[in-house]
């Protein structure tokens, strides 16, 4: 194993809590926010009282309903007289959060800090796509009535265009994950489905169909994080986060070329350098990146060096991203499978790195011996990448 | 020494209006005077850049989108804080502390003017259940604060009417857009907003923005920089039900202030500080915020009756006329009064300059229904 030389001070993992992922669920933003905590809490052994400082991360303020969200929510994660503190980085915030955490530990201000990550999209009416009208510029994009599905199906043409890739191949990601996620307890669309399902689902905005993409979903993530020396009074088994990077693109989007996300190339260069990392495809055991739609499974792949530019299709053809694979990618069934509520989404993908190099993802258990994995999330106006590496 | 100073400082003109700029022209005006006098290229020196805001302060949604172009941050290290810019700093100060980054860029600003029913966005900040259908004008929050802080604290009127002397005196001095020539006639007949609430007793928004730049210890000396150091930072939130915060308006603050201190090894607050810069959204808010700093002796009615606070006394607060006299930018609340306190220990802080100021400490709060702070202490 690699160590990180250039660590200043190490910070670990020591427990994780997901609520289950799905439309419409009854508890409160503050009840699915207890509950993902309150298992995180019981996973490493601690109670709220023990948790020096927390950290929040949710996507938009609307989805609640609820202007200044993490003030209304403080109960919910536990913030009674305790430092609180709400980031954001769009979809990319749950992977962010985690990173947020990371320094309040890595700084020494820290010793416990609690990271929770909630988003209860159900609530918009008649549709989320309704409040993401909003993320648009009010002058130049808003009055052409854009909305997010639109613009990623321009990303998706476009990386289809500059490298020949054919749909069927992009389809295979949403079939392998949404087939993985049969055995997460928290999935929402879990399912058994053939290329040809994809293929002939509703289509929404061409080249984008109902089974490319991800669901509306609500639910919460929680992690504990920890001082090395906490670590060593906790558990035997902490998981190290080695790298941690992050990037965010410009807003006008219009002017980049979207079939390579430069910005993730950026986030998973800080983040190697910091874990000592490389060659990425060599030294990453497996992967859960980011795949609100099946193609940005690739795209992401293929940002984080995971496989050359174009390349990440035929890996997945070959069968290199399966839980058996040389590289597995998205063992927890990624959004595609267990749900997309924004940031919970990405902390979920934290968890599932962190749960795998424990050896307690049950079923979901990738084949090899894993070491290294690493986490990432995407979002803004297809202009941010956060990434999260960790080490056993 | 501490390990992170503040090596530039840059704003806006704080207005009640700004119509012939955007928010993006308000930040860059900002950043480009801050990133002057740091000396820094953003694109080659800046590690990461940070911005305090909420969505529907802007009207847009994940306004984080609309940051890294007009910082210089494009394929940086950006994030938003969901926060007053005090917590952006705090943020800030952490990454240096982690010893990855060594130069962080942090701005907040205000475009109040632009928000067409400020109150009903504030209001949109109540419990939608619990509070919403019963407060339609939010006045009556901040007049509930204001009952519940006078009475947890025996706090008198008189007292109350001294901080809004004060601070619109030293405003006048100050090219505050908001002060007023007052005396203690102007309380004779109040205009109650939700009593005990008054005109008078509640900042007016204003328009700016503010940028700090913050280094690590290593670059400062590399580059021989002179800095305001950050001895100490602390920051709480009280918790998410505004009804139970009435209980004991403060208790987060006492919180946020014992953590700065004891990272900065203050332990007689009082005497430490030459200056305090503290929150006054509503005037009562001074008086509550020091107690529970440590910065009032056991009765703050005889401290503001002995003068105690005002320029010349032996703790001088607000000096740069606070909100109430320069008004509320929102998130950059923190900023302001932070780039205030900077310019004091640089000696540049023009007509009100105090002598010899060499410790300052900075305390904020958001926004009506916040209960979250922030406290920094800063030193020459």
């Amino acid at each position: 194993m690699k160590m990180n030389i250039y660590r200043k001070s190490r910070v670990a993992c020591v427990g994780a809590g997901l609520t289950l992922f799905r439309r419409r669920l009854m508890e409160t933003s503050d009840e699915l926010m207890w509950l993902a905590a309150r298992q995180a809490l019981d996973e490493a052994g601690l109670t709220i009282e023990d948790i020096d400082c927390i950290v929040f991360g949710t996507a938009p303020d609307n989805f609640d309903g609820i202007h200044m969200q993490s003030e209304a929510l403080a109960d919910g994660a536990g913030a009674v007289n305790k430092p609180y503190t709400r980031v954001y980085v769009g979809g990319g915030t749950g992977v962010f959060s985690v990173i947020a955490g990371w320094w309040h530990v890595a700084s020494g201000l820290c010793d416990r800090v609690l990271v929770i990550a909630e988003e209860k999209m159900s609530h918009v009416q008649p549709h989320p796509q309704y409040l993401f009208h909003h993320i648009f510029d009010p002058v130049t994009e808003k009055p052409l009535g854009v909305n997010l599905i639109w613009i990623f199906a321009l990303e998706m043409h476009r990386y289809m265009y500059k490298y020949g890739i054919k749909k069927e191949d992009i389809a295979l990601v949403s079939v392998k994950n949404k087939r993985n996620a049969l055995d997460h307890p928290s999935a929402q669309v879990a399912a058994k489905i053939t290329v040809e399902d994809v293929l002939n689902s509703e289509v929404l905005v061409w080249p984008v169909q109902r089974l490319d993409i991800s669901p509306v979903s609500d639910g919460a993530g929680a992690l504990v994080l920890v001082s090395e020396s906490e670590a060593k009074k906790l558990t035997d088994e902490p998981i190290w986060i080695d790298g941690v990077g992050w990037s965010l693109d410009t807003m006008y989007w219009t002017n980049r070329d979207l079939a390579f996300p430069v910005y993730l190339y950026y986030a998973g260069k800080m983040a190697y350098e910091m874990a000592g990392i490389e060659n990425p495809r060599k030294e990453i055991d497996f992967a859960e990146v980011y795949d609100p739609f099946d193609y940005k499974e690739l795209h992401h792949m293929e940002g984080l060096q995971l496989a050359r530019k174009g390349e990440a299709p035929i890996l997945t053809r070959e069968g290199v991203t399966e839980r058996d694979g040389d590289l597995p990618i998205n063992p927890s069934g990624g959004l595609l499978g267990v749900g997309n509520p924004i940031a919970a989404a990405g902390i979920m993908k934290v968890a599932e790195v962190y749960w795998q190099l424990r050896g307690m993802a049950g079923k979901r258990q990738v084949k090899k011996d894993v070491v290294t994995g690493l986490a990432q999330a995407w979002g803004d106006l297809m202009q941010v990448g956060t990434v999260v590496i960790m080490r056993r | 020494m501490a390990d992170v100073g503040i090596i530039g400082v840059g704003t806006t003109q704080f207005r009640p209006e700004t119509r012939e700029k955007l928010f993006k022209e308000l930040m860059y005006e900002a950043a480009y005077r801050a990133y002057l006098e740091a000396g820094v290229d953003p694109r080659r020196d800046v590690d990461a850049f940070i911005t305090a805001s909420e969505d529907l302060w802007e009207g847009l949604a994940i306004f984080d989108e609309y940051v890294p172009d007009q910082l210089g941050g494009v394929l940086k290290p950006v994030f938003t804080v969901g926060g007053d810019g005090i917590h952006g700093l705090i943020h800030g100060y952490m990454l240096i502390k982690t010893g990855r980054f060594d130069v962080v860029a942090v701005e907040a600003h205000s475009k109040a003017s632009e928000i067409e029913d400020i109150k009903k966005v504030v209001r949109f900040a109540l419990d939608p259940i619990y509070l919403r259908p019963v407060i339609e004008d939010v006045d009556v929050l901040a007049g509930l604060e204001m009952a519940a802080s006078l009475g947890c604290y025996g706090i008198d009127m008189d007292t109350v009417n001294e901080v809004i002397l004060k601070n619109h005196f030293n405003g006048s001095f100050n090219s505050a857009p908001y002060a007023q020539n007052l005396d203690e006639n102007s309380f004779e007949t109040p205009e109650y907003l939700a009593e005990p609430l008054r005109t008078l007793d509640v900042a007016p928004y204003v328009d700016g923005g503010a940028v700090v730049v913050l280094a690590s210890k290593d670059y400062i000396s590399r580059e021989g920089l002179e800095p305001v150091w950050i001895e100490g930072v602390g920051w709480a939130t009280q918790g998410g039900r505004f009804e139970r915060f009435l209980d004991m308006p403060g208790e987060g603050l006492a919180a946020a202030a014992r953590m700065a201190y004891d990272m900065a090894g203050v332990s007689r607050p009082r005497r430490y500080f030459d200056l305090a810069e503290v929150d006054d959204r509503f005037s009562f808010r001074e008086p509550v915020s020091l107690i529970a700093l440590g910065l009032a002796s056991g009765d703050v009615n005889i401290d503001y009756a002995d003068r105690v606070f005002e320029m010349d006394g032996e703790l001088p607060v607000n000096v740069s006329g606070g909100f109430l006299a320069n008004g509320y930018p929102l998130e950059a609340g923190g900023l302001m009064k932070l780039v205030y306190a900077a310019r004091q220990i640089w000696g540049e802080a023009g007509p009100n300059q105090l002598d010899d100021v060499e410790k300052a400490l900075v305390a904020t709060r958001r926004e009506i229904p916040s209960t979250t702070y922030g406290v920094v202490v800063l030193s020459g």
